[in-house]
This record gives C-alpha cells, structure tokens and sequence, in this order.
C-alpha cells in the first residue's frame, strides 16, 4: 500500500523520493529489451480448440536468475561508466547497518549517495537526509530482497554524476539478498556483535558471497560476551578471500581501515576526482 | 521467502516456453537446485503449489534435482565434494572460496502437450 495516495503498487515495491513523489513500481521500466505482449494466444480460426498436442519434452536448462542477472550486469557498466563505487550492504535487521553507514558516508571522504530497502517506511531513508546525506527509499512490501530493476529505477533519483560512492542498504534479511546481484562493485555483509559469532556458519550462502564482512558493534563485545576471534575464524572458514574489519559506528573504532579500503577500491575504478 | 520470487520466474520461463511451442499443458517442471544456493527445495515446493493455480501448469508435477557442491583446489588442482559448509581441500587443507557446482537454480526441462 502505498503511503502516499492509499493506492497499491504493482508487486508491492514503491519508491519514495524526498519529496515524496512516488513511483509505483513496474519493474520493467528501465528494461530496454522488455516488449509487452499481453498473452492472449488463440488464432481466431474458428476451427481452433483446446486440443492436447503431443506429449514431450522441453529441454531448457535456463537459469531462473538470468533476468535479474543481465540487469545487474546492465547496472555495472552503468555505474562503471559514472566511475562509482557501489556498495550492497546485508544484514539481519538492526546489525547496524543504517548507523555505520551514516558515519561512513559523513566521514570516507567520497561524495556518496544511499538507497535503502525496506519492508515499509522511509525511516532510514530519512535519517540519512537528517544527516544531509543524498538518499532514495525503496519499500518492497512483502519482498525480502531488493533486485537490480528496482536499484537503477531508484539510484536514477539520485544525482550520480556528483557522487563518488554509491551504497545500497539492503532489506535486513540474511538469506534472500544472497542470491541476486545488483550490480555492485562490493557485497559488504555485517555481523554484529550480539548475534553471536556463529552466525556465518548458520548462514554460509550470503557470508561466501560477502567481498567484505565488517564485524559491527564492537563497543559492546564485552559486555554481550562476543569472542572476536572465534567470529574473525568462523568468517575465514567460510570465506577465506573476504577482507574483515572489527569496527564500532558508535565509537570510531576501526573505522579509519574500513574508509581506507573504500578509498582504495575506489581509486581504482577510475577517475579519482 | 525468495523461493515465491523464484517460483514466480521459473513459471513465467515455463509458461513462455510452452506458449512458444503451442503447449495446452504443462505436466512436469523439473528444476536443478545446488546445494549451496539457499534454496529450501520445501519452500518451492509450497510456493510452486500456490503459483500454479489458474495457469496450464495447473495440475503440474515439480521435480527437483540437487546439484551436490563440487570446488576445485586452487593450490593442488584436486577435485572434491566437501562434506559441509566449510570448502577445505582434502590433499592440501587450502580453504577454498569457488565453487564448480552447487549454486545452480535452473529450470532444466517441462513435459508438456
Ligand atoms: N553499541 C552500539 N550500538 C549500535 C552500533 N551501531 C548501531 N547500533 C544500534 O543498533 C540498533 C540498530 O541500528 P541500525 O543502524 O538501525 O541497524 P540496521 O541494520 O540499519 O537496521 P534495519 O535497517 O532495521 O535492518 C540501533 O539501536 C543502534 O543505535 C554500534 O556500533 N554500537
Ligand atoms: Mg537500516
Ligand atoms: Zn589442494
């Protein structure tokens, strides 16, 4: 339902822009290729029935994802040609990932833009706003996963060419983001401290996707009793090639190493102006 | 909750397939899910169930093939089946990040008529 006119979007994913106008969410817009054709498939001949044809079988072998897929790739060189390092960022609910990512984009040193996923409400859309940092807002709905269509749709709301770093928060979900690609340069999956350090052996599908794990919460490992150690094995069991960093948003903690890594990566895309 | 998205493609890739080949039916679906994909072949299951009603895959069967993980040591080049989550190379104990197979969803074939 959207919040606006009460009316409800196709699928259920709406846009909320920061003047609330809204786009209702016909995932095909952007998709170059898409032709609609409404399926009504009977030949007027008269003579035609409903007559079985005969039994066989149809060898497809075709992947489910590959729209999702191509779209993704069609995001990449899209942001690749606006020199932008685009960050998906996934987590379970409340790991932290609107807070670390509010100080990131304050503090990186890179003009960065956000688009958020959520459920419903434009909550952390708006405190990025409140913090004067560019940001869109997707509300899936019932979908717990935001795709590539949604993300340009979104991202084109946002003025890119000024901007260095793009980040996608992703709906807080450990399972669904895994399986498809938005055309991110990075997949950042946080782990905080009060989810216990087993988490990436629970969840194995998203933490060996992660480029980067960021170990959240820190400020309070003691207190929760997080054993670093054990989580910084756990991750490298499951994901021997990610780059890990234990950081606290509240404290600053290990955070200079982290805006670091992003310099670097995006030093490397290109033009570092 | 994503297997409702992915039954929802495999089936507007099926219903396209068979419209293209004049089908009036589909019968059987048969999908190729890895096993590490995040799949629940038992969500599908229960989605696909639910997406079908009203289509002509109305009274469809969905088979579901499982695609064991396979990796290949970067290290020593041997082939292995790792037995959980964690990839280690059984010659060398390299810990391995790719995968040869395992992450496939596809939907491999229909019977249709
Ligand atoms: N102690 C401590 N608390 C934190 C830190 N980062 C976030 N929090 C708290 O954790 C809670 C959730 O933080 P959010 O940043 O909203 O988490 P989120 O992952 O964006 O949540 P969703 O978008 O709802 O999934 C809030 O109460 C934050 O104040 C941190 O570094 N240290
Ligand atoms: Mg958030
Ligand atoms: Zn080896």
């Amino acid at each position: 339902m959207c919040g606006t006119c009460g009316c409800v979007s196709e699928n259920g994913v709406t846009i909320l822009t920061p003047d609330h106008s809204h786009h209702h969410g016909h995932r095909d817009d952007h998709n170059p290729d898409h032709t609609h054709h409404h399926g009504h498939t009977h030949s007027h001949d008269p003579q035609h029935t409903h007559t079985p044809t005969l039994p066989r079988t149809l060898d497809l072998t075709q992947s489910v994802l590959a729209k999702n897929d191509r779209l993704a790739e069609r995001n990449r060189g899209y942001f690749l040609a606006k020199n932008l390092l685009v960050l998906n960022v996934i987590s379970s609910p409340g790991s932290g990932k609107t807070t670390l990512l509010q100080a990131t984009a304050q503090n990186v040193g890179l003009s960065c833009g956000v688009v958020v996923g959520d459920l419903e409400t434009d909550n952390d859309a708006q405190r990025f706003r409140a913090g004067g940092i560019p940001s869109i807002q997707i509300t899936t709905g019932t979908l717990c996963h935001l795709e590539a269509d949604m993300v340009l749709t979104a991202a084109q709301h946002l003025n890119l060419d000024a901007l260095q770093l793009l980040i996608i928060e992703n709906v807080g979900n450990l399972v669904c983001p895994a399986a498809y690609d938005l055309g991110e340069t990075l997949r950042v999956v946080l782990l905080s401290t009060t989810e216990g350090e087993d988490k990436p052996l629970k969840y194995p599908t998203l933490f060996k996707s992660a480029d980067v794990v960021l170990l959240t919460k820190l400020d309070i490992a003691e207190a929760v009793g997080f054993d670093e150690a054990t989580a910084l094995a756990n991750v490298q069991a499951i994901n021997p090639t990610a780059s890990i960093f234990p950081v606290s948003a509240k404290t600053g903690l290990g955070m200079a190493a982290w805006y670091d890594c992003l310099q670097d990566y995006r030093a490397g895309i290109g033009d570092p102006s | 909750m994503h297997e409702l998205s992915l039954i929802t493609e495999t089936l507007a890739i099926a219903l396209r397939n068979a419209e293209a080949e004049n089908a009036q039916q589909i019968h059987r679906l048969t999908m190729a899910i890895g096993a590490a994909s995040g799949v629940v072949p038992d969500a599908l299951q229960f989605a696909f169930d639910v997406a079908i009603q009203g289509t002509i895959a109305e009274n469809a069967e969905l088979a579901i093939e499982t695609i064991p993980v396979t990796c290949q040591c970067p290290q020593c080049q041997t082939q292995f089946s790792p037995p959980d989550w964690i990839y280690e190379c059984p010659t060398c104990q390299t810990l391995v990040s790719q995968t040869l197979t395992g992450r496939e969803i596809q939907l491999k074939s229909l019977e249709v008529s």
